[in-house]
């Protein structure tokens, strides 16, 4: 081979650029600190599991909203039931909002952590975060 | 052990198949499990005491309306429990129910040689929830649709804000959110949503409300009795009676489109 020298010399320094990111990460960069929502549940009865199982609300509470927002607004039909047969109300305001008043460290959480965009709350009114004792405060609203 | 050509085909064929069954049996069961959890939100039970109809409509009396000059408590009423904005300039403004003149509401009557009080006499108007509605005709993505019991509902969710509705009603009931209304509502009902820039909006006969066994926010409201909300198939209904006593009159209905808000003059 002709040149070797020169062209081992340059694959190596193309080889470091375009790996760069690579080992600039592992050597510098800093773990991304997973989102840690805070999950809100009120104690009474029927008020203490969510609509489906946790994991399935996880991964798939967006499929469920779509799907309630489409049986009461175009059916009417306003009612349904938990997984473990608790009726509830189909309103992401009411119901889900209603354990969950925290959205900020319940729904903000993840989505900013995802860069994902619900466009809820633009019409839908989001609960007064009441300071610090919001939890206490809810049974009392009710 | 030598393995011949055959063989080798052969072995390797059964176990392309089992690779391949794996993923498609894994599919199946996922598909069966959303199956079933989709069930279990159809499976919906009735609210409270909902109220039903098979034909909502409304009759307006006029008289008694103006015997109480100036009131708006019908119209507070509505336009605070949907979070109607007021944007404070006529070019902008949002109409769920609103007063006009008689002269104004009923032009195509012959108007020359009544009483100037009639002509002035404020008329409420609101969604007609026709029964032919030209702006359910017209909208491209189903976002204004007639329920089965007449009421002309919205789907904010699926309104994109083409206004072709708010030029095909021919009462004006529609209204166009050019800005953002949020901050023009004084005080936000966080039991119904407001609406976004770009959403058309009108009255819905309050159905969340009747899904709930209440009368609309309006007919609650009045402390007349102008307004009376009922079904009007209902031969026995307070609507039905008043339409078979008096003579009662609709906003155009030359244009066919039937509306079902009724005018005793």
């Amino acid at each position: 081979m002709y040149d070797a020298g020169k062209i081992v010399t340059g694959l190596l320094i193309f080889l470091l650029l375009i790996t760069f990111p690579v080992w600039y990460n592992a050597a510098m960069g800093k773990a991304q600190t997973r989102p840690n929502p805070v999950v809100q549940t009120a104690d009474e009865p029927g008020r203490d599991t969510c609509v489906l199982e946790g994991d399935e609300m996880v991964t798939a509470h967006m499929n469920l909203l779509d799907e309630w927002r489409d049986t009461v607004v175009r059916d009417g039909v306003r009612m349904t039931e938990t997984f473990n047969g608790h009726r509830i109300e189909m309103s992401l305001s009411r119901t889900c909002m209603d354990c969950h008043s925290n959205k900020e460290q319940f729904c903000d959480e993840c989505h900013t952590y995802m860069d994902v965009e619900p466009y809820c709350w633009e019409c839908h009114v989001e609960p007064r975060q009441a300071p610090e004792a919001a939890p206490e405060m809810e049974g009392g609203e009710q | 052990m030598s393995v011949d050509r055959r063989q080798f085909v052969r072995l390797a064929g059964t176990a392309a198949l089992g690779l391949a069954a794996a993923p498609a049996a894994k599919l199946i069961a996922s598909q069966e499990e959303t199956a079933s959890s989709e069930v279990m939100h159809e499976a919906s039970l009735p609210t409270g005491e909902p109220k039903t109809a098979e034909r909502w409509a409304m009759v307006i009396d006029l008289k008694k309306c103006a015997g109480h000059e100036g009131c708006t408590k019908c119209i507070d009423a509505c336009h605070d429990s949907h979070n109607v904005p007021d944007f404070g300039n006529d070019k902008d403004e949002i109409k769920w129910l609103w007063k006009e003149s008689f002269g104004h509401a009923f032009h195509e009557q012959d108007l020359d040689y009544v009483s100037d009080e009639l002509k002035h006499r404020p008329t409420l108007m609101l969604c007609n929830h026709c029964d032919n509605p030209a702006c359910v005709r017209v909208c491209p993505t189903g976002a204004t649709w007639k329920r089965e019991d007449g009421i002309v509902m919205m789907d904010w969710h699926r309104c994109i804000g083409c206004r072709y509705c708010v030029v095909a009603c021919p009462y004006g009931s529609r209204s166009f959110n050019y800005r953002d209304p949020r901050p023009f509502i004084d005080e936000i009902n966080e039991e119904f949503p407001t609406r976004m820039r770009g959403v058309v909006e009108k009255c819905t006969f309050c159905e969340e409300l009747l899904a709930k066994g209440q009368m609309p926010k309006c007919v609650d409201a009045c402390e007349a009795g102008a307004l009376v909300f009922g079904d009007l198939e209902d031969p026995n209904s307070n609507v039905s009676q008043l339409l078979h006593e008096q003579f009662a009159i609709r906003r155009k209905p030359a244009l066919g489109t039937q509306p079902e808000v009724y005018y005793l003059v």
